[in-house]
């Protein structure tokens, strides 16, 4: 990997000091990015939401979003300087020079527009091909991302198509034109593991047949680990950390590398995830020195001076960082095992032979399984398994149903008005998106409020104390008390829905991918919280989630759910450790990974 | 917590300040050009209507010779049809249009919007049941319904009120119940329905104060249009009673001496005309500041905006995997 150091031939793409302003106040967004990509290498960019990194992908194409502008730097390609590109030139340059797959493959395609005409007009904006050389090409496009060649396939519409065969399309109208360079803004992130692996086993596979380099940028640290063979780490607007991904993994040097893998949760052991608290500074308001600093555990005075370079180390990589982390303290990470819970005897709730359809269409077929008290069972399954409509039917959202859920031996009415107004207390449900689930027109307080005015009859002051100790219970404070939930993070907000299921002392907690819209560094935090909530309070937890990493930590027995019907069931350990189900044993082999020996792992497993 | 890292609040973000929205909103509104127009055009014909009977001289006494000239004996507007000054007119004509299409304008409001509102909740048959009698009122020309209502029953202010508000509610209900569809589905509206909490609670506290743009924007909308009915239905004598003075009478009554003076006609024209340009001025500015400010993260139209609520703060969407 010459590039990293500029030894040997000039690497293929070259970034550098690449900034980008908004226009007007000049706020910095990204400041200062370089990086090189070399021929058939892939380049990961790492970072949380709103540090930069798409901003940055997309000025790869010479492209600012609107209100923002390119300030400075240089984007070279091949031989061609992207940035000094003007209209008909830069249009002409996109596609073949450089080529962008968006993160949602609808967007990338037009849904009146046939697949096969979609596909012709990749190749013939560029050159004039003849009607067999043309329907060569496409074929052996369609081949390379292994979608059917066939004229049906062609004369489809993108709706026809599922979410993962959309973005194999994206992807290879991406290469038709073969270009020196790929970028790859989050390309699998609404994609199941399954179509993941396909995708970035296909990204993977062109890249390399095709001799393009390509960038790909994403949150997810395993599917990046999948992928590149060298990554960047972004954190506000500018690059904290590059190296090999292997060495990146293993032994991180930037204390927010760290952070990122500390939280990153593991499907094969159950630690306890370590979030990153505070959040990113927002654009104008980045802390003087290390923007890092004020989160950073390791921070000292000379942090908050200026601005670290990006200094190479002796292992080679680079990092923005005065005190890098020694070699040494890759080993400490990821090492405390979670704590188990005790379950008491009885059973909180128990599920039999239930079923229910939506919209004429039967989803769940006979579930049953039972919780006891003070233990956690996550529902696993993908999109379309039934694991949300489960949920929904379990408090009372989704009524058509047949069955039997009960609650403490009681016995509960498929409506949630047709409950008792204790049923409802004792069982909370928590949205899997924090951005819907709070009224935007209430403060904090008075959205966990809501639930005590229901609930209980007590007096505006005696909520209003109620509301505050529950804020201080999921490490909000009273700070947040008055302020509007528009106002928040993400992972705040689900904090603040979390108080909102508690403030009522529930004894049950649906959870249905409560984690999925956050980042992991928050994700790890919501975890850790629920998990201590779920020893002090002996608290029972439905946990719903398609990612069985964060099973691993947080739940004590597994459901695996397939199309409605539940295929495995059973102890984390025993159902992680020896998938008995074919399904099963697929969701945990397409589970990217971040090190090699949890790699070795999962294939030991085929 | 034996939690490693002391889990602190680092950040105190802005609280929120009462009532803020609806006075963010109108604020907005009026510091555009064409909010600025509007309300300025609206306030002018509310202050003559309003203040005119203060100071006008009486609209009742014979003056001089019908359509005497401007400047005349019959004063600065000149004579109406029988020699009453139309200036005097003119500043008592107002104040009765404005308050019956204010009334007529709360009442549309409130039962359209409590039938869309109830109807998009619901769902189901009510729904149907609703939406379908809004479908049979909308196929009604108004003011074919309102004259209908009026010549039956005789003209009452009580039923000109009723008649302009009950024929613009089913427009007000489709407006709402779009609105309100939205969001209804939206995750804390189901939250709230999850306790069993009864619908009219959950559409009393969660769904209408979601709905406050649609509201305001409809509102001054149908005001603009009220206007126009009201005075409309005084043209065509069946609002107020001569010799009471009224715009719409005004212009009806003057019509045949346009020629001897225009300003029988042409006075109480441009002040309606005035006024109906300028609520509608109004509402366009309110419905495009309630956009804006939706798309800078105003918090009811906001679906996946994070934390910055800055319009100059292009942080970027979070992204929402899965």
């Amino acid at each position: 990997m010459s590039a990293a150091n500029g030894a040997g031939a000039r690497p293929a793409v070259e970034v550098r000091d690449l900034c980008v302003s908004m226009i007007g106040s000049g706020v910095p967004i990204v400041s200062g990015v370089s990086f090189d990509v070399a021929e058939r290498e892939t380049l990961g960019l790492v970072g949380e939401s709103g540090s930069g990194k798409s901003t940055v992908a997309v000025a790869l194409l010479g492209f600012a979003r609107p209100g923002l502008e390119i300030t400075g730097g240089s984007v070279r390609i091949g031989e061609v300087e992207v940035l000094d590109l003007k209209d008909e030139a830069l249009r002409e340059a996109r596609g073949e020079l450089v080529s962008y797959v968006p993160q949602d493959p609808a967007a990338g395609l037009n849904p009146a527009h046939r697949i096969g005409t979609q596909l012709r007009e990749a190749f013939q904006v560029h050159e004039k091909l003849g009607k067999n050389e043309l329907r060569g090409r496409i074929e052996e496009l369609l081949k390379a991302v292994n979608l059917p060649t066939d004229k049906q396939f062609l004369r489809c519409y993108p709706h026809q198509l599922s979410g993962g065969q959309q973005q194999r399309v994206v992807i290879a109208i991406a290469f038709a034109c073969r270009p020196r360079l790929i970028v790859l803004d989050e390309p699998t992130t609404g994609l199941d593991v399954t179509t993941q692996r396909y995708i970035l086993e296909t990204i993977n596979d062109m890249a390399a047949n095709f001799g393009a380099s390509a960038v790909y940028v994403s949150h997810d640290l395993p599917a990046v680990a999948e992928v590149a063979a060298r990554t960047a780490v972004m954190y506000a607007g500018r690059i904290v950390e590059v190296a090999t991904t292997e060495q990146l993994f293993s032994q991180p040097r930037h204390p927010y590398s760290a952070g990122l893998l500390n939280a990153a949760p593991s499907a094969h052991q159950a630690n306890r995830l370590v979030g990153i608290e505070g959040r990113p500074p927002r654009p104008g308001h980045w802390p003087q020195g290390c923007s890092y600093a004020p989160r950073c555990p390791h921070a000292r005075a000379d942090c908050r001076q200026a601005v670290p370079p990006l200094a190479p180390t002796e292992s080679g990589s680079l990092v923005r960082c005065l005190h890098p982390m020694a070699v040494s303290d890759g080993g400490v990470l990821r090492l405390v095992p979670s704590p188990k819970p005790e379950v008491k005897g009885g059973e909180a709730l128990e599920i039999e032979r239930l079923v229910a359809d939506y919209g004429g269409r039967q989803i769940l077929h006979e579930v049953g399984f039972a919780v006891k008290e003070g233990e956690c069972t996550a529902v696993v399954g993908e999109s379309g398994s039934g694991k949300t409509t489960l949920a929904r039917c379990l408090v009372g959202l989704h009524t058509r149903w047949d069955g039997e859920i009960r609650l403490d031996g009681e016995s509960l009415r498929q409506g949630a008005r047709e409950r008792s107004r204790e049923q409802l207390r004792r069982m909370q449900y928590i949205f899997q998106n924090p951005f819907g689930s709070l009224n935007p027109t209430m403060t904090v307080a008075e959205n966990i409020e809501e639930p005590l005015r229901h609930f209980e009859s007590l007096s505006r002051n005696e909520r209003r104390a109620k509301a505050l100790e529950v804020l201080g219970t999921v490490h909000l404070g009273e700070d947040f008390a008055d302020v509007l939930p528009g106002r928040i993070s993400g992972g705040e907000r689900q904090r603040v829905a979390v108080g909102r299921a508690l403030v009522v002392n529930p004894e049950v907690l649906v959870c249905d991918e409560i984690t999925s819209a956050l980042d992991v560094s928050v994700q790890a935090l919501l975890v850790e919280q629920l998990r201590d909530l779920q020893m002090q309070r002996g608290l029972t937890m439905v946990f719903i989630t398609h990612n069985l990493a964060v099973v691993r930590s947080i739940a004590q027995n597994v459901i695996v759910l397939q199309t409605g019907t539940i295929v495995e069931a059973g102890s984390v350990e025993g159902v992680l450790s020896a998938p008995k189900h074919p399904y099963t044993r697929q969701l945990l082999e397409d589970l990217p990974t971040l090190d090699p020996a949890e790699q070795a792992t999962a294939g030991g497993a085929k | 917590m034996e939690a490693s890292t002391a889990p602190t609040t680092a950040v105190a973000p802005p609280r929120a300040k009462r009532g803020g929205r609806a006075r963010r909103i109108l604020g907005q509104a009026v510091s555009t050009w064409r909010g600025k127009v509007g309300l300025g055009l609206t306030l002018a014909v509310v202050a003559v209507a309003f203040l005119g009977p203060l100071v006008g001289g009486s609209p009742l006494e014979l003056m001089g010779a019908p359509f005497s000239p401007p400047g005349g004996e019959a004063g600065l507007l000149g004579g109406d049809a029988l020699g009453r000054s139309v200036l005097a007119r003119t500043l008592h004509g107002g104040w009765r249009i404005l308050l019956v299409a204010a009334a007529a304008t709360i009442l549309a409001i409130a039962v359209g919007a409590i039938a869309g509102v109830v109807s998009a909740y619901r769902g189901g048959k009510t729904d149907s049941f609703i939406m379908r009698s809004v479908d049979v009122l909308l196929g009604i020309p108004q003011l074919v319904f309102v004259l209908m209502l009026l010549s039956v029953i005789g003209s009452k202010t009580w039923l000109v009120i009723f008649a302009v508000g009950i024929s613009q509610a089913p427009q007000v209900a489709r407006v709402l119940r779009a609105a309100a569809q939205n969001v209804s589905e939206r995750d804390y509206v189901k939250a709230v329905a999850a306790w069993g909490v009864p619908p009219r609670v959950v559409i009393r506290r969660h769904v209408m104060p979601s709905l406050l743009s649609p509201l305001m924007v409809e509102s001054a909308l149908r005001l603009s249009f009220s206007i126009i009915l009201v005075s409309g239905i005084s043209f065509l004598g069946l609002g107020a009673h001569p010799p009471n003075p009224d715009w719409g009478v005004m212009i009806n009554e003057n019509r045949v001496g346009i020629a001897a003076n225009p300003w029988g006609v042409l006075a109480p024209a441009i002040l309606l005309a005035a006024l109906a340009v300028g609520t509608n001025m109004f509402s366009d500015a309110i419905a495009r500041s309630s956009l804006a400010s939706g798309r800078a993260g105003d918090p009811s139209l906001e679906l996946f905006v994070t934390s910055s609520t800055d319009p100059n703060d292009p942080q970027p969407l979070q992204e929402v995997p899965e």
